[in-house]
């Protein structure tokens, strides 16, 4: 099949050819950048937190009035978790990962250093690592004679004496932290500085994600030996067997409860239901982007149907005199397949430079990385199959007219 | 004549039915996708306060004390700036803030407690913002002076705690105080929850919580000093500053609102704010006197780029979306006008002029755009279903109005017009001489 006597034809309809060009052109721009947006939801959305998410629960508990002895009340509430049958391991928690809120706080090397090196969550809580079951590649974890009260620390923090009792001087940071802070080299024994309190890293653990502010560092975490106590922000964190979530969330809402009546569960959770919470914007999106692409791919297969149907009844006569003068259905179909692919190929070719142009804009304006050319080819032949399926009906109309059509008049 | 050529594209469009309603598909999903996401814009880029959002500004200053380190007033005041510039009385009616999340039970009342939303403000902050009121009414003046235990509570609340009745002169415990409710709001959600926003700047575009709904519980900012002491919600410190007292801390959490009716007050209050800060230099607490700043409402909604990113991406996409379903449509009239040459080639030679042609051509594209319209509102009034069923803050603001209800026929005519402008130039160029010789 010969492309010449295709272009020639398609010349006298510059204007619909130049049509369906732009449209396929701008759907295969469009196309290209929402699966590379739904892909970027998707990484963000399967982003590893570090921790045993089948096994844990938190539970987030406010109390009505300031309790007496608040120390030896934490104590006795995680010893009465403890106590459920089937808890392995709890803990009373300043942040949790993933929760939807954060407490994070600029890290310095230099206590004269203009601005901060990064940003980074922070944890707390006694027994926090071993709870949330995050794996140590480096150094040790945290020891029990190491940990301060929270309104210690602050206190001393407040009175900026870093030499001070209170304040806590040694922290455990992530991976991919020290990689940051200190590129290929060991973090162990190294200094941070918060505002002016030096602290040493005895630490180092695979992955821990952050509260929220994902966008700062998603695995920028630091985790201090601070303890608890039971206020608005903090959880308890309990560690069970995936199969025993339900009924040890049963047992300790219960056991928090009698223990102290005024209290107030503001939220109960295992880790699908925070996962679900924390990323149900980046699923709705990505859901959309779906909806929007097979739209998308719909209304331009009808149009190229819509026009393909015009042109075969227009052409009747023609592909008349030539099915009189030897042609076959075959060369008929393949005719109007090549058409459509010629149409195709030079909107793709074009629709490659838009997507380049859209990647570029939303580069600028909502900071996404650039276009991986990956994603190009496979656009590309997704509107090569959608045209190809489009044009079959038409092009099989035309390749049936019969060569007596040429010896009629209109 | 109009009526004629109606008369004729209805004939027309009925002799090629598919390929009618392939048109009117492909304009009905373009306009419906894109007047969804116009709607939801409309809806989130409306004015809060129609009323008198030109009168309403924002002042701010930065009492940083590190000098060079940043050099831009914070999105909040401290305790200090804020009471201070609001005991100036300087503007027409000027309105403290400050939130805080509380422990609540209404004492006689069956429900377990619960956390609620408060919001610590000023007597101005009710007629200032244009709010509505079911019962009762706004404290004075005089309880915020003296530390009065009252609160005026939400419609929402309201109806959680006490059915919907009349509640003025009951009772709630707000973190083991008593407080007596003195008014009851009628239903407001103001959109965005405008006095509220700030940090949006920082927010990466997930700015959807600037349009949740109001607090539940207001009361007097002096009350609420002695009530929520310390758990107010904090902007951002600028030393560290936990457990030392947050009225004289280094942290930023109030924010002051003031009317001012006239530009010269506006130039007034400018200058007044510039002196506060030259003065508070003079005595030491400001480095930055300079950094005095007043943004209108409206101007500091656009500041923080209250409108979340992901609905200015959905916007652009849906527009992209339109524009693809006009070059189809275009095509498809295209090739309609161009099919029936013969047909305008008769008409042509009979004396009717190009115009007209052009003319007839266009009637056939508007009631295509007409249907389309209809079928893009059925297709936006699912599409708006669907936002509302997402988890988002926004979700209950979204319908469609009466304006935006127009506003989708004429953006369905306007589109199908547009695009049958060039098949019916097209058409109406078609030379007779040569169309009559091939019949």
């Amino acid at each position: 099949m010969t492309v010449r006597p295709i272009v020639s034809a398609l010349r006298k309809h510059k204007i619909t050819a130049w049509l369906v060009i732009l449209e396929i052109a701008l759907t295969c721009a469009i196309v290209c950048n929402a699966v590379f947006l739904i892909s970027q939801r998707l990484q963000a959305m399967a982003m590893p937190s570090g921790i045993a998410e089948q096994e844990l629960l938190a539970i987030d508990v406010a109390n009505l009035r300031e309790e007496p002895d608040a120390k030896a009340r934490v104590q006795e509430d995680l010893a009465a978790l403890r106590a459920v049958p089937g808890v392995r391991q709890v803990s009373l928690a300043g942040l949790v990962p993933l929760a939807g809120s954060e407490f994070n706080t600029e890290v310095k090397l230099d206590p004269a250093q203009k601005t901060a090196s990064l940003n980074a969550a922070m944890y707390t809580g006694e027994n926090l690592l071993a709870t949330l079951g995050t794996r140590l590649v480096a150094g040790r974890e945290l020891q029990p004679e190491e940990f301060r009260y929270a309104d210690e620390v602050s206190k001393a923090f407040a009175g900026g004496d870093a030499q001070e009792q209170g304040v806590p001087h040694t922290l455990v940071i992530t991976q991919a932290m020290a990689e940051q802070l200190w590129p290929g080299q060991n973090p162990l024994g190294r200094q941070i500085y918060f505002r002016s309190v030096p602290i040493r890293v005895v630490g180092v653990v695979a992955h821990l994600a952050r509260g929220s502010n994902l966008a700062l560092g998603g695995d920028y975490s630091l985790v201090l030996p601070i303890r608890e106590l039971v206020k608005e922000g903090n959880s308890f964190l309990i560690r069970t067997a995936p199969q025993d979530r339900a009924r040890v969330m049963q047992a300790a809402l219960a056991a928090l409860k009698a223990r102290n009546p005024h209290r107030v569960i503001l939220a109960s959770r295992n880790w699908e239901q925070i996962r679900a919470e924390f990323f149900q914007n980046d699923r709705a999106m990505a859901g959309l982007l779906v909806g929007i692409c097979v739209a998308l791919l719909l209304v331009t297969a009808l149009g190229i149907f819509g026009l393909a149907s015009f042109w075969v009844a227009q052409r009747r006569r023609t592909i008349g005199v030539r099915r009189a003068l030897g042609a076959t259905r075959g060369d008929i179909l393949h005719y109007f397949q090549t058409e459509n692919f010629l149409l195709a190929s030079a909107g793709i070719v074009l629709g490659m430079v838009f997507a380049y142009g859209i990647n570029l804009f939303l580069m600028h304006r909502y900071e996404l990385p650039r276009l991986p050319l990956a994603y190009l080819p496979v656009g590309a032949a997704l509107l090569w199959g959608i045209g190809q399926l489009a044009v079959l009906a038409p092009a099989l109309r035309a390749a049936a007219v019969p060569p007596v059509v040429a010896t009629r008049s209109v | 004549m109009f009526g004629y050529y109606l008369d004729l594209a209805l004939r027309s469009l009925k002799r090629h039915r598919a390929l009618t309603a392939l048109m009117v598909l492909a304009i009905a999903v373009g306009i419906g996708a894109s007047m969804t996401m116009l709607t939801v814009m409309h809806i989130l880029s409306g004015d809060p306060v129609p009323t008198r959002s030109s009168t309403l500004f924002f002042p701010q200053v930065n009492p940083s004390p590190a000098p060079g380190e940043r050099h831009a007033p914070f999105d909040m005041m401290d305790y200090r700036s804020a009471t201070e510039l609001w005991s100036a009385h300087r503007a027409d009616r000027q309105a403290l803030i400050a939130s805080a999340a509380l422990k609540l039970n209404a004492p006689g009342v069956n429900l377990p407690p619960l956390m609620a939303q408060t919001l610590s403000t000023t007597a101005d902050f009710f007629p200032m913002f244009d709010v509505p009121f079911r019962y009762g009414d706004a404290w004075t003046a005089q309880d915020d002076a003296q530390r009065a235990r009252v609160v005026v509570i939400s419609d929402d609340l309201n109806n959680k705690l006490f059915g919907g009745a009349d509640s003025v002169g009951r009772t709630l415990r707000l973190k083991g105080a008593d407080v007596r409710i003195v008014g009851v709001l009628a239903p407001w959600r103001p959109s965005p929850l405008f006095y509220d926003v700030a940090g949006g700047r920082y927010a990466e575009g997930q700015t959807a919580s600037f349009y949740s709904k109001p607090e539940d519980v207001f009361m007097p900012f002096n009350s609420g000093q002695d009530i929520v002491g310390h758990d107010y919600n904090v902007f951002t410190c600028w030393s560290t500053a936990q457990g030392s007292d947050l009225r004289t801390g280094p942290c930023v959490w109030v924010m002051l609102w003031v009317q001012l009716d006239s530009v010269a007050k506006v130039g007034a209050y400018r200058d007044f704010i510039a002196a506060y800060a030259q003065q508070q230099k003079a005595l030491g607490r400001f480095v930055h006197a300079d950094d005095t700043r007043m943004m209108s409402l409206l101007q500091w909604l656009d500041f923080n780029r209250a409108i979340p990113g992901d609905v200015r991406l959905q916007t652009w996409l849906a527009f992209a979306f339109l524009l693809i379903c006009l070059f189809n449509t275009v095509g498809l009239l295209l090739a309609k006008f161009l099919r029936r040459s013969g047909e305008i080639g008769v008409r042509r030679a009979l004396g009717a002029s190009r115009g007209t042609v052009f003319a007839q051509c266009l009637v056939e594209a508007g009631v295509i755009g007409l249907l389309g319209g209809i079928g893009g509102w059925l297709l936006a009034m699912l599409g708006l279903w669907l936002v509302r069923r997402q988890p988002v803050e926004y979700a209950d603001l979204v319908h469609l109005d009466v304006p935006m209800f127009l506003a989708t026929f004429g953006l369905a005519i306007a589109a199908s017009l547009l695009a049958g402008m060039l098949p019916a130039l097209r058409a109406s160029r078609i030379t007779p001489a040569l169309q009559l010789k091939t019949l």
